[in-house]
C-alpha cells in the first residue's frame, strides 16, 4: 500500500501497465516491483525446481524472486527482474515457470515430491539406463523446471553497440560514487558516472538520514545538477557495468528503450557499451543478505533495506504489520521508518542478546522457527528460551544478516578478495583490477559519511595518479554510525527447508549434503548444488552458503574461499552483446563493380571470402545450373567468355630490392623476369606447405604486380608484411594491396583477342603480345592493363581499369561477347574449365599440401633461399608416402564422383585404416563428356594408369577410377599460346 | 570511338540525412599512395615541400593549396589532390584513387555516430581536427580523416561501400532516436 | 585488451592479429637442418609469466609488433615494432 506523504516520487503522474492479465496503475518513476507491491500484490514469481510462491526481496538487479516475462511472441523477454523494470504504458508482464498461472499453478505438485528433489539428485536418479536421460528425463524435468522461456522467434528489435573514453568511470552514484564524480569532474577530468538505476542517487534515495544538514535524496539531486552542468562529465543512467577487462576497458549494458512506451523502431532497446577509462571507481554499493530459518522464502519475507526502500523512495510500505529480524544495527533503521511513517511495527528479534534499540519494540529471547501463509506470508512462528513457541501475526518480514560489499568487478581479474571479520564480509584488495578503486559499501564502509569520504578519496588517488591536480573541499556531513554486526547465518535445526539460493532453490541441507558426500570444496559444492548459478549468480546466497559450508567442514569462511566471480555482472541479453551483428551486420559484404549487372541478369552469387560472385549467368530456357554452366564452359571453348576475376588480391611490389624479396617469398626466381613479362609463382609457407599460388607481373623495372587467390589474399599481404618486417627490414622493397583499385575481367576463348580488338584503339596480335607477357592497353579512351595469362586454357587475357569504369566496360565487353557467340560466364563454369586443366585452387591447396603433393618440386629453386624451402627439406614431405595430385576418371563415364570422396585399393575394405587419399574437385566436363576430378592418392605419381576404388560414404556411391594425369585436356597447352 | 562511363563508388546510396548527421560521398580526387624509398626520404621531403606539403607525423596530415597528405601506415601516406609526378624517383607511387569510397559525415552527432562504430577515442583532445587514424569502421579496414570538430572523412574499401553506408545509416537512426528522448 | 602501437597509439586488441611466440622472427639459415627448423617452427615455450609475442596491427597501419606481457596478471609491460633496430624480450 502506498503511505501518504512517503516517497519522493512524483505522484501526480500515473502510469497503467499489466501484470499477469490485470491492470494496476503506479507512477511515473516507479518500478513494476514498486508498484506491484503499492497495489497490495505480492507473489511475483515462481521458484525454479519446487514452484514455491515467491515475492520481491531485494530493490535491485540483484532479485532473486520477482523474475517476470515481459513483452509478447518475438519480442518477449523472460527473466526481467522486476525491481529493474520501470512501469510505462503498455507494459505487459507475466510471471513465468508456472502453468496456468502465479496463483494456481499444478506444478506446485513438485513441492509435494520434495523430499526427492534434494542436491544431485537428478544425476543419482537418472542416471540409469543412461540412455533415457536424453529421450526422457531431461525433456520432462525441463519441463517441470526452470525459468522464463525463449520465444524461439527471430527478434527484429534494433540494439546498439557503443565505445567510450574517459579519464574516470565512476561506477554507481550513491554517496561514494556521487562525491567521487564531482571530485574528479571538478579538478577538470572526464568522468563518465555510470549508474544502473534510472535515478541516480543509490542509496540516498531510500534512507531518511541527512547530508549537509538537508535530505540524502536532495543532496544528490544537487550533486546531480552540478555534474550536468560540467561538459567534462557524462551522466550514463539505467547502465549497468557488467565486466572488468584489461587495459581499463569495462563492459556496460545501458537499457535505452525498455522503459518507453511505444518506442520508435530506431530505437535501440538496449546498448552494450566498451568503456575505456584511465581509472576507475567502483561505488557500486553492497548487497544484503538473508538469513536461513525454516520457510524464509515466502512472499512478505525481504531483506530490511529493502523493506525500507520501499518506503522511503517509492512511499509504498510492503506490508501492514512489519516484523524485522536481524544481526546488526543497521537494520533497525527499517523499524524505525516503519513507525515514522506510522505503520505498524509489530516485533524485532535480533540475534544479538545485547542488542539496543530504544523505542523498538524488541522482543530479546525470541527465536524464529517458522513462518505461515501459502501464497504470502502470515504470521512468524516463533521460540522463547524454553522452548515455548508462540505466533505473531505479520504481513512483511523484513530480514539482515549483514551486507555483502558488491565488489563482483574486482575479481574479474582473477583477483582473490579477503575476509573482513568484522563486517563479516569479503572485501577488495585494492590492485585486484589495475586503476580501479573501490569505494565506500562496496569497500565495507557502510557509514554515509565514510562513503562519502571514500569516494572523495578515491578520485583524488586517481587525479593524482593521472597527474591532475584536484581541489578538494570538505566532505559534506552525513551520519557516521557502525553496523556493529554480530555474524549469523542460520537459525540452528530448522524443522523445514531453509532457503538460501532462493532463484535456485538452493537449501542449507543440500549445501550440508554436499559436504557429507564431500563436494566440501566451494567450487564442488556450486556445482552438485546449483547454489549461485541461478541469473542473481550468488549475489543474494553465495557468503551464505559458504558460511553453512565452512561450518559443515569446520573450517573457516575464509579458508573455505569464495566462487569465482566472473562477468557479467548482471544478465545480459544476447542481442545486445551481439548487436550490429545480426543479418548483413555480420559481415562486411565485398560487392564488384559488377555486382548489379550480374544481379540484374538472374545470376545466382555465391560467396568467396566476403566476395560476392557470380556462379551462372542463367538465359532462357535453362532450368538447372548444369545447364548454365555446361553452356558457359563450351562457349569459352569455342567461342568466347567474360568473368570478372577482380576479386583475386593483387599487390603493388616497388623498389630495388623487389626482384629479391619475390625471390625470397616465393620458390621460383622472380628476378629475372622482364619488364612485360608475367610468371606463375608458387608461395609457401614456413613450414614447408604451400600457401598460395598466382602470377606476378613486372610492369617495369624494379615494378611488380603480385596476384593472389581471392580466398588468400588478406593471408598473403599479411605475410609479405611480415616478411619484410621481420627477415628483411632493410631492403628497399614497398607493398601496397591494389585489389580495389582495378576491375579486372579474364576474356577467354579462340575469340578472345577478336573481342579485345574490338575494343581497343591499337590491335594487338599474338605475335606482339604472346603468352605470358604484360603491358597497357587504351580501350575506349582508358588506359587499361592487359595480362596474357589463361585459368581456363584457351586463349586468354586479363583486362584490368580502374574501378570506376569496372561496371561500363563488362557492359560492353558482355555484349560484345554475345555477339560473338559468347557471354559472361561464373564460378561453376571457371571451376569445370580448371578442373578440365588441373589448375590448382585452395581446394586443392589446402594447408597440408607440399609443391611436391602437387608435382611442383620442380619449381623450388636449388639456387637461392625461399621461405618454407627449409622444412620442406625435411623427411617426410617427399617421396612416396605422401599423397599426391592426381587426376582421377571414372571407369564408366556416366558414374558420378564427388568431392569428398575417399580412395582405396581395389579389394580393399573402405574404412579409414585403408585410406588411400581424397577427391578435393568433381565436376562433369562438357568438353570430355565424363565426370572428373582432382585429389591426392598415396603415391599418386606413380599410380597413373591403375584404377583406385572411390568410394562417397555420404552420397552412398562406390566407382571404380582409372587414375590419370591431373590435365585432362589439352596436355601439352597449345591452345592457350595459340 | 565512345568513352566509357565512370561510376562513383557510392553510387545510388549516398547522400543521407538523419537526424543531426549526414552523410555524402566526397568529390572524387586523386589519390596516390607514397611510399618513399629506403634512402629517399630528404628526396621526398623536397618534392613534397614543393607541394607545400611535408611527410605526416603518423596520425597526422598535411594540407596545402595542391592538396592534402594523409598518414596511412608504417612508411606509407595518401596524397591526395596533388600531382605525384614529381616524386616519382624517392617514392613508391601508387594509385589508390578507384580503391577506396570516401564519405563525408558531419553534423553535431557525428563523433556519436561514429561511437557505434568505431573503437577509437575521438574526444577532440584525444583527435584534434586534421589528425588520421587507421582503424576499422566495425568490421572494415577505414581511413578516418578528422576534417572538422564536427565533420569526418571516412575511407572504405570501395567493394564495402554498401555495407558502410548501411551501417553508418543504422548507427544514424539509433543516434537521432536517441536523441528524442534525452 | 588494449595494445600500444608504437605508431598508433594505444588501441582495442580487436585491431590486431595475434601471430605467436617473438622467436618465429628469427629465421634459422637455409641450410640449418631439420632440428633448427623444427625447433623454430615448432617448439614454444609456454611460460606462466613474462612472454613475448607477435602482433599484427591488421585494421590499423600494417605493423608487425613485437608484445612484451605477462601470462599471469596480463599486463604488457613493453611494445616495439619489429623493424626497431634493438630486440627486447627473450631471445
Amino acid at each position: 500500500m502506498r503511505i501518504a506523504g512517503k516517497g519522493i516520487l512524483d505522484r501526480s503522474r500515473t502510469v497503467g501497465f499489466r501484470f499477469d492479465g490485470r491492470d494496476y496503475t503506479g507512477f511515473e518513476g516507479d518500478t513494476l516491483a514498486s508498484a506491484l507491491l503499492a497495489s497490495d500484490v505480492r507473489l511475483m514469481g515462481r521458484s525454479f525446481k519446487y514452484h514455491r510462491p515467491r515475492g520481491v526481496m531485494t530493490t535491485g538487479s540483484e532479485e532473486p524472486n520477482a523474475l517476470v516475462t515481459v513483452g509478447q511472441g518475438a519480442r518477449q523477454v523472460p527473466n526481467v527482474r522486476a525491481t529493474v523494470q520501470e512501469i510505462h504504458a503498455g507494459l505487459e508482464a507475466r510471471g513465468q515457470n508456472a502453468w496456468p498461472s502465479l496463483g494456481f499453478d499444478v506444478l506446485e505438485l513438485n513441492e509435494v515430491f520434495s523430499p526427492l528433489l534434494g542436491a544431485g539428485f537428478y544425476y543419482k536418479t537418472f542416471m540409469w539406463p543412461k540412455a533415457f536421460w536424453e529421450s526422457l528425463y531431461e525433456p520432462l524435468i525441463r519441463r517441470a523446471a526452470g525459468l522464463g522461456a525463449l520465444s524461439k522467434q527471430h527478434n527484429d528489435e534494433a540494439y546498439e553497440k557503443a565505445w567510450a573514453f574517459c579519464d574516470l568511470l565512476v561506477i554507481g552514484s550513491g554517496p561514494a560514487g556521487l562525491m567521487a564524480a564531482l571530485t574528479a569532474g571538478r579538478a577538470g577530468a572526464d568522468v563518465i558516472l555510470a549508474e544502473e538505476d534510472h535515478r541516480m542517487g543509490g542509496r540516498l534515495l531510500m534512507e531518511t538520514h541527512e547530508v549537509a544538514g538537508k535530505p540524502g535524496a536532495d543532496w544528490a539531486e544537487e550533486a546531480l545538477q552540478e555534474l550536468a552542468s560540467l561538459p567534462n562529465v557524462r551522466l550514463m543512467t539505467r547502465t549497468t557495468v557488467t565486466g572488468a577487462y584489461d587495459g581499463g576497458t569495462f563492459g556496460a549494458l545501458e537499457r535505452v528503450g525498455l522503459h518507453i512506451a511505444n518506442p520508435p523502431a530506431d530505437l535501440p532497446r538496449e546498448c552494450f557499451w566498451r568503456i575505456v577509462a584511465r581509472r576507475a571507481v567502483l561505488a557500486s554499493g553492497a548487497h544484503e543478505r538473508q538469513i536461513a530459518f525454516s520457510n524464509n522464502d515466502r512472499p512478505g519475507i525481504m531483506t530490511a533495506g529493502a523493506a525500507r526502500g520501499y518506503l522511503n523512495r517509492w512511499g509504498v510500505a510492503p506490508g501492514h504489520s512489519i516484523t524485522l529480524l536481524c544481526n546488526n544495527d543497521d537494520a533497525h533503521r527499517t523499524a524505525r521508518d516503519f513507525i515514522a511513517a506510522g505503520v505498524n511495527v509489530e516485533a524485532v528479534l535480533d540475534v544479538r542478546a545485547d542488542a539496543k534499540a530504544e523505542g523498538l519494540p524488541l522482543r530479546p529471547g525470541l527465536r524464529i522457527v517458522d513462518t505461515a501463509g501459502r501464497k504470502g506470508l502470515s504470521a512468524i512462528i516463533v521460540a522463547d528460551r524454553e522452548g515455548k513457541i508462540s505466533r505473531i501475526p505479520t504481513d512483511c518480514l523484513a530480514v539482515s544478516g549483514g551486507w555483502n560489499p558488491a565488489l563482483h568487478l574486482t575479481c574479474h581479474m582473477n583477483g582473490r578478495p579477503v575476509w573482513r571479520e568484522d563486517i563479516a564480509a569479503f572485501v577488495a584488495r585494492p590492485g585486484m583490477v589495475p586503476g580501479l578503486a573501490a569505494a565506500g559499501a562496496a569497500n565495507g564502509t557502510f557509514s554515509t559519511q565514510g562513503c562519502l569520504r571514500e569516494g572523495q578519496e578515491a578520485a583524488i588517488l586517481a587525479l593524482s595518479e593521472l597527474g591532475m591536480s584536484e581541489k578538494a573541499g570538505a566532505v559534506p556531513q552525513a551520519e557516521d554510525g557502525a553496523v556493529n554486526l554480530r555474524a549469523y547465518w542460520e537459525v540452528p535445526k530448522p524443522k523445514h527447508r531453509a532457503w538460501l539460493d532462493f532463484a535456485n532453490d538452493v537449501t542449507t541441507k543440500d549445501v550440508r549434503l554436499a559436504a557429507e558426500e564431500n563436494f566440501a570444496s566451494v567450487e564442488h559444492m556450486k556445482r552438485y548444488t546449483t547454489q549461485g548459478m541461478a541469473p542473481d549468480q550468488g549475489k543474494n546466497s553465495n557468503i551464505g552458503a559458504l558460511a553453512i559450508l565452512a561450518d559443515a567442514t569446520g573450517r573457516g569462511i575464509p579458508e573455505t574461499g569464495t566462487t569465482t566471480f566472473r562477468p557479467p555482472y548482471v544478465p545480459v541479453t544476447i542481442a545486445a552483446m551481439g548487436a550490429g551483428g545480426q543479418g548483413a551486420g555480420f559481415a562486411p559484404q565485398r560487392l564488384t563493380t559488377t555486382d548489379k549487372a550480374a544481379r540484374d541478369r538472374g545470376a545466382p552469387m555465391i560467396e568467396a571470402g566476403l566476395w560476392y560472385r557470380a556462379a551462372y549467368f542463367p538465359r532462357p530456357g535453362e532450368a538447372t545450373w548444369r545447364e548454365a554452366s555446361d553452356r558457359e564452359v563450351t562457349m569459352v571453348r569455342e567461342r568466347v567468355g567474360v568473368c570478372d576475376v577482380s576479386t583475386l588480391g593483387k599487390i603493388d611490389i616497388q623498389g630495388r630490392d623487389a626482384g629479391r624479396f619475390l625471390d625470397l617469398v616465393y620458390t621460383n626466381t622472380f628476378s629475372t623476369l622482364k619488364p612485360g613479362r608475367v610468371r606463375y609463382g608458387l608461395m609457401l609457407r614456413e613450414d614447408g606447405m604451400v600457401m598460395d599460388d598466382g602470377t606476378t607481373a613486372c610492369l617495369a623495372e624494379n615494378h611488380y604486380l603480385m596476384t593472389t587467390t581471392t580466398a588468400a589474399a588478406g593471408q598473403v599481404m599479411r605475410h609479405l608484411d611480415f616478411v619484410k618486417q621481420a627477415h628483411c627490414p632493410d631492403w628497399d622493397v614497398r607493398a601496397i594491396s591494389v585489389t580495389e583499385n582495378w576491375a579486372q575481367f579474364a576474356v577467354a576463348g579462340p575469340l578472345a583477342r577478336e573481342l579485345l580488338n574490338s575494343l581497343a584503339q591499337t590491335p594487338i596480335d599474338a605475335g606482339t603480345f604472346p603468352f605470358l607477357s604484360c603491358g597497357t592497353l587504351r580501350l575506349m579512351g582508358v588506359e587499361a592493363r592487359l595480362f596474357r595469362i589463361s585459368f581456363s586454357g584457351e586463349i586468354g587475357y586479363e583486362v584490368a581499369v580502374p574501378a570506376r569504369y569496372g561496371a561500363a566496360l563488362w557492359r560492353d565487353l558482355v555484349s560484345r561477347a554475345e555477339s560473338l557467340g559468347g557471354g559472361a560466364y561464373g564460378m561453376e563454369a571457371l571451376n569445370i574449365l580448371r578442373i578440365e586443366k588441373g589448375f590448382l585452387t585452395h581446394a586443392e591447396i589446402h594447408g597440408r599440401i607440399t609443391a611436391f603433393d602437387v608435382g611442383l618440386q620442380g619449381m623450388v629453386s636449388a639456387k637461392k633461399d625461399c621461405i618454407g624451402k627449409g622444412a620442406s627439406q625435411r623427411p617426410g614431405l617427399t617421396g612416396p608416402e605422401r599423397e599426391q595430385l592426381v587426376g582421377l576418371k571414372p571407369v564408366q563415364p556416366g558414374a558420378l564422383i564427388g568431392a569428398g570422396a575417399h580412395l582405396f585399393d581395389q579389394g580393399a575394405e573402405p574404412i579409414s585404416a585403408n585410406d588411400k587419399g581424397y577427391v578435393t574437385s568433381a565436376c562433369w566436363s562438357p568438353t570430355l563428356q565424363s565426370h572428373l576430378a582432382l585429389g591426392f592418392l598415396k603415391d599418386g605419381r606413380a599410380r597413373i594408369g591403375s584404377s583406385v576404388r572411390l568410394v562417397d560414404h555420404l552420397r552412398k556411391t562406390d566407382t571404380v577410377c582409372e587414375v590419370v594425369s591431373p590435365v585432362f585436356f589439352d596436355p601439352e597447352g597449345g591452345r592457350a599460346r595459340g | 570511338m565512345a568513352s566509357l562511363i565512370e561510376t562513383n563508388a557510392c553510387d545510388g546510396l549516398l547522400p543521407i540525412s538523419v537526424g543531426r548527421a549526414e552523410m555524402a560521398e566526397c568529390t572524387a580526387e586523386r589519390i596516390t599512395s607514397v611510399a618513399p624509398f629506403k634512402g629517399r626520404t630528404r628526396a621526398l621531403g623536397t618534392g613534397l615541400k614543393a607541394l607545400g606539403l611535408g611527410w605526416p607525423a603518423p596520425g597526422t596530415s598535411q594540407t596545402s593549396k595542391a592538396g592534402s597528405i594523409l598518414w596511412t601506415g608504417a612508411d606509407q601516406a595518401f596524397l591526395i589532390g596533388a600531382d605525384p609526378a614529381g616524386l616519382g624517383a624517392s617514392a613508391a607511387l601508387t594509385d589508390q584513387s578507384d580503391g577506396w569510397a570516401r564519405m563525408r559525415l558531419a553534423g553535431p552527432d557525428a563523433e556519436k555516430v561514429l561511437a557505434r562504430l568505431v573503437a577509437l577515442d575521438l574526444r577532440t583532445a584525444a583527435c584534434p581536427v586534421g589528425e588520421v587514424r587507421r582503424s576499422g569502421l566495425n568490421h572494415m579496414p577505414m581511413v578516418l580523416w578528422r576534417s572538422g570538430e564536427d565533420a569526418f572523412e571516412i575511407f572504405v574499401f570501395r567493394s564495402m561501400a554498401a555495407t558502410a553506408v548501411h551501417e553508418m545509416a543504422a548507427a544514424m537512426r539509433a543516434v537521432a532516436a536517441r536523441d528524442r528522448f534525452d | 585488451m588494449r595494445i600500444n602501437c608504437p605508431l598508433c597509439g594505444t588501441r582495442d586488441r580487436r585491431e590486431f592479429t595475434y601471430y605467436g611466440a617473438s622467436v618465429y622472427a628469427d629465421r634459422p639459415a637455409e641450410s640449418a637442418g631439420p632440428e633448427a627448423w623444427d625447433d623454430y617452427l615448432h617448439l614454444r615455450d609456454n611460460p606462466a609469466g613474462e612472454t613475448t609475442d607477435l602482433w599484427y596491427h591488421e585494421l590499423g597501419c600494417a605493423a608487425w609488433i613485437e608484445v612484451t606481457r605477462n601470462t599471469v596478471t596480463h599486463e604488457i609491460s613493453g611494445t616495439r615494432l619489429l623493424t626497431a633496430p634493438e630486440k627486447g624480450g627473450a631471445k
